[in-house]
């Protein structure tokens, strides 16, 4: 069933903290516009795993191929540059600033300080802050404070702002956590017209929320991939099953 | 309608505020119902207002607590103070072509270092760079390293007491303790002529006038965002591709051209600069203008900066020796009752 070329290789893959081993993942293949979900129970190393891959965290070895780089060597500025963008667990937003100002801040232009002392929004990228404004729902909020905005908004200008800097490669962490359930299943819907032109890996608790999004689910245990597959079948997986602590995943 | 209104708003203050402080005083002065001191006085406040602006760029919205500023109006200071120094020349106390404490310390010939103080161009240029030159290299290796917050505060601390230390020093070769003072002459103008004073004092304002629409520029450009994003969130800001450190250098070497800035119009008007002004304390006060004042705006500082200069001066004279009390008290105060500083009080105020 699969399809696109590959865009993203993980290999080898070690993370450790003062000789805890954080993170120890094989192999991980990521295909274009492809929406990968990585789940599993606290401290498997999801958050890890995507800290590494935006250059937060560096890895004691391993590599991560994205295109012609290999991520693990890269600082953070030159992994936004090769076209990875991250929307992290808590939303971030730049509360001093209004929704636009942070949006206009996220869009893909040059980075440098001249650049930023001189340069004019221009009249299409202006156009491109309000269409992703009203894909993601905060057109009538884009000249409040950043501040005002509710948590479920919150996240979606995070979202909003990952797609204003226009990354091959998303990585979002916990899109749905404190949201309510319709604001859940929009944060889906937006995920999914995503992966239409992006490849997305998302780390959620919220089983309803993978439900609603997943095809193929990673599940991360101890730092290591236990069970890589479609969603109805890593759901009634033994090894998952246990893994939660016997627990079902609903409640995890 | 409503539009046209507004504009006329924003530039009916400005220009206001020229024609009171720029021109209606000095004419004031001169036809004699304000006197030369107090003119004086509000040129050098104006100056520290310069400096003000800088630490504003720097700590009010970039949110780095920087703690040398004083050490950078003092390099501008220093430069002003060499080439007026040097016209000086033999009309000092010892009738030597060389500055008084040079003939007291023996020396007999100019230290190579001065001289391109003999020409004002020089001065002007190196009152500037030297201090953005120090700023870039110390700013790149404390910023590379993420040194930030109060750690980068204390370093910056370290910086200016290095080298207030240093300039203490008779071997520096810039008059040690006593600075350097008895100038006679700016440009060919002569310093205790009152019209000469005049005219500085009209440039002090004018450099402050122009210097807070530059501030304001800054601010409003893209990059003012970025530097409000880095006092939100760096950690933020640095996963949307931003390199923080270069951001960071930038706000810092612009802050001490401003700091500079102001020093170079300063001494001209008091005619002495010491190391005195730039000591530990004199940097933590002009921190302290900026926070009665209200960072992050713009007009804050320099309120705060001519408000509390003027209250020094009449507490200075009503209730000597009480002044560093008053200020501590004066900072504790805003601190905790108004974060936002006095500016912070009127918006406060509008909102209601």
């Amino acid at each position: 069933m699969i399809f696109d070329p590959i865009l993203l290789t993980v290999q080898n893959l070690r993370v450790s903290f003062d000789g805890f081993v954080a993170l120890d993942i094989r192999e991980f293949v990521l295909h274009d516009r492809e929406l990968r979900v990585v789940i599993g129970p606290n401290g498997a190393g999801k958050t890890t795993f995507l800290d590494v891959l935006c250059g937060k965290t560096k890895p004691d070895r391993g590599s991560a191929r994205f295109d012609k780089f290999d991520l693990t060597h890269m600082s953070e500025d030159a992994i936004v540059k090769a076209g990875v963008g991250r929307k992290f667990q808590t939303p971030s937003v730049f509360t001093s600033l209004s929704v636009y100002e942070n949006l206009m801040l996220a869009l893909k232009t040059d980075r440098n300080v001249l650049f930023s002392l001189f340069s004019r929004l221009s009249d299409k990228n202006r156009d491109r802050i309000h269409a992703v404004a009203e894909q993601t729902g905060l057109t009538d909020h884009l000249h409040a404070p950043a501040a005002s905005l509710s948590h479920g908004q919150k996240q979606w200008l995070e979202i909003a702002m990952v797609i204003l800097q226009d990354p091959e490669l998303f990585l979002i962490d916990e899109p749905a956590a404190g949201m309510t359930d319709e604001e859940t299943v929009k944060t889906g819907e937006i995920l999914q017209r995503l992966t239409m032109n992006h490849a997305i890996i998302v780390i959620e608790h919220n089983m309803e929320f993978v439900r609603q999004i997943a095809r193929t689910v990673t599940v991360l245990h101890e730092g290591k991939v236990l069970v890589e597959g479609p969603m109805e079948q890593v759901q009634n997986d033994p090894r998952v099953i246990e893994c939660y602590l016997g627990k079902h995943p609903e409640t995890a | 309608m409503k539009m046209s209104k507004n504009t006329a708003m924003t530039y009916a203050r400005p220009i206001l505020i020229f024609l009171i402080f720029g021109i209606v005083a000095p004419v004031l002065n001169a036809t004699g119902v304000i006197s030369d001191t107090t003119l004086n006085l509000w040129g050098r406040y104006f100056c520290f207002a310069i400096a003000a602006l800088g630490i504003d760029l720097i700590w009010g919205y970039t949110g780095i607590l920087s703690l040398c500023q004083a050490f950078f109006f003092c390099l501008g200071g220093y430069a002003v103070g060499m080439y007026m120094l040097l016209k000086t020349g033999a009309q000092g106390v010892y009738g030597s072509a060389l500055p008084d404490f040079m003939v007291w310390n023996r020396v007999e010939q100019l230290p190579l270092f001065w001289e391109p103080f003999h020409t004002f161009t020089f001065a002007f240029i190196l009152g500037l760079l030297v201090p953005a030159l120090i700023a870039l290299i110390f700013g790149y290796l404390a910023f590379r390293s993420r040194l930030k917050g109060v750690y980068f505060a204390i370093i910056t601390q370290a910086l200016a007491l290095g080298i207030y230390l240093i300039f203490l020093r008779n071997e520096t070769m810039l008059g040690g303790t006593n600075g350097l003072t008895d100038f006679k002459t700016m440009l060919g103008f002569e310093l205790a002529d009152p019209a000469t004073k005049r005219g500085l004092y009209t440039i002090a304002f004018t450099a402050l006038f122009a210097s807070y629409f530059l501030c304001r520029a800054i601010v409003n450009s893209k990059l003012g965002r970025v530097l409000i994003a880095i006092r939100d969130s760096e950690h933020r800001l640095r996963f949307i591709g931003y390199r923080i450190a270069s951001y960071k250098v930038f706000v810092f070497v612009i802050a001490s051209m401003f700091g500079a800035f102001g020093g170079m119009l300063y001494v001209p008007q008091t005619g002495i600069i010491t190391p005195g002004r730039m000591d530990v304390q004199a940097s933590i006060e002009m921190v302290i203008w900026v926070a009665i004042g209200g960072r992050g705006t713009l007009i804050g500082p320099i309120i705060g900066a001519v408000l509390v200069n003027l209250l020094y001066s009449f507490l200075t004279g009503a209730f000597p020796g009480t002044w560093l009390y008053f200020l501590g008290l004066l900072f504790i105060g805003v601190v905790l009752f108004f974060p936002d500083g006095l500016i912070g009080l009127t918006q406060l105020k509008r909102k209601k």
